[in-house]
């Protein structure tokens, strides 16, 4: 399981980590948000991340060559409250001591609906799982913002476990909200 | 007194309260008692644990039925006046009963209302039955949570307050004053004719 998991999570890290081209641009994480909002007996609870970093490859011209990465420091994951705080580090929850990280890798933008879609990998307590990320992608003030919401379930990453597995206590579906701005390319 | 004469015996007959007022009555009495007892547990309880947000969540919806039903019992007392009190009771005794009613009444609406704004500060939003999502009058705000939940502990401990009075009185007029006070908001068993019912109480409460 340990080592299981190590693995995982460095296969998640190691494309990123190897082959992110030099021209990737920083997240801007002041203009940027991650968040999640959970269902607790039919009451929707956000919490937000206030700690994170990604890069982001982007050429409006060759969507398809996009490239992002976004690591997530779940020890930052708050809800407002201190004691709810220090319960999801716990490791039932996040056990943001053993995988302090959550994140995402994807590549590749493709046109859906209105907006796009990119396909990639979540990995969240060392648990990778494909997911196809929908995006919008916006211009403001010299900077590119890409905003989506990912509906995850919470049992396939092991986030609540133990007696928190009762779906009906708390949904399993976790919707991951995210707004990632990075500087506009000077051309 | 001059209350009688507006009193509809079909409705309320002389010295009791109407099957509606009782109904309400007890059914509020049970959810402030069970919302009191859950709210003294679940604050004790330590630490974040499913039984206690359970007991939070059931907590919410129980506050939020008493508000409704005293929002119910409200108008059915504007519209049917309680009875009369005997001539046997003294004036202290009906100021004091009238304001502790009254004040339970208040109590009935702030208890749930200072409940739901703290839930709200605090970032979470009442669902009804974990199905109805209520309305969100103020958002997520750390100001604000701290003194809501003084208030609704200052509330709390009021009601906890006025019904060991309440409930005080109420067996004083039982066993002390044994003046058929008591009496006037037990629920019928069988439907006899309301003046043979209101006879039996009256005997039963006046022995002598």
């Amino acid at each position: 399981m340990n080592r299981r998991s190590l693995t995982a999570l460095l296969l998640a890290a190691a494309p990123a980590a190897v082959c992110m081209p030099a021209l990737a641009q920083a997240v801007d994480a002041a203009r940027s948000a991650v968040s999640a909002t959970f269902r607790q007996m039919g009451v929707p609870v956000e919490g937000r991340f206030a700690r994170f970093a990604g890069q982001v490859v982007y050429d409006p011209a060759r969507p398809a060559d996009a490239q992002a990465r976004v690591d997530v420091e779940v020890a930052s994951f708050s809800l407002g409250d201190p004691q709810y705080d220090a319960e999801v580090r716990k490791p039932a929850w996040f056990d943001a001591a053993r995988f302090p990280r959550a994140s995402f890798a994807g590549a590749g933008m493709r046109p859906a609906g209105g907006g796009w879609q990119v396909p990639g990998t979540l990995t969240i307590k060392g648990r990778a799982v494909n997911v196809v990320v929908p995006l919008a992608v916006r211009r403001e003030a010299g900077a590119t913002v890409f905003e989506g919401s990912l509906p995850i379930r919470r049992l396939a990453f092991g986030i609540g476990e133990g007696e928190w597995k009762d779906t009906g206590l708390l949904a399993d579906e976790v919707i991951v909200k995210f707004r990632l701005a990075v500087p506009a390319a000077a051309k | 007194m001059s209350a009688m004469g507006r009193i509809s015996p079909a409705v309320a007959p002389p010295g009791g309260y109407g099957g509606t007022a009782k109904a309400l009555h007890w059914l509020v009495a049970a959810l402030v008692l069970a919302g009191i007892a859950m709210g003294l547990t679940m604050v004790s309880l330590p630490g974040i644990t499913p039984t206690k947000l359970r007991l939070f969540n059931w907590h919410k919806w129980i506050g939020v039925t008493v508000f409704a039903l005293a929002l119910l019992r409200l108008a059915w007392r504007l519209a049917h006046p309680a009875p009369p009190l005997p001539p046997s009771v003294p004036l202290w005794q009906r100021r004091a009963a009238a304001l502790s009613h009254a004040a339970l009444y208040v109590l009935l609406f702030a208890l749930p209302l200072s409940g739901y704004f703290y839930s709200l500060a605090a970032g979470f939003p009442v669902v009804y039955l974990g199905l109805v999502p209520l309305p969100e009058f103020i958002g997520p705000d750390p100001a604000l949570k701290q003194p809501l939940v003084v208030l609704h502990h200052v509330f709390a401990w009021t009601m906890i307050a006025l019904l060991a009075l309440h409930v005080g009185a109420a067996l004083k007029h039982r066993w002390v004053d044994r003046d058929g006070v008591f009496e006037r908001m037990l629920p019928r068993r069988r439907r006899p004719p309301a003046a043979e019912d209101a006879r039996e109480r009256t005997r039963e409460g006046m022995p002598r």
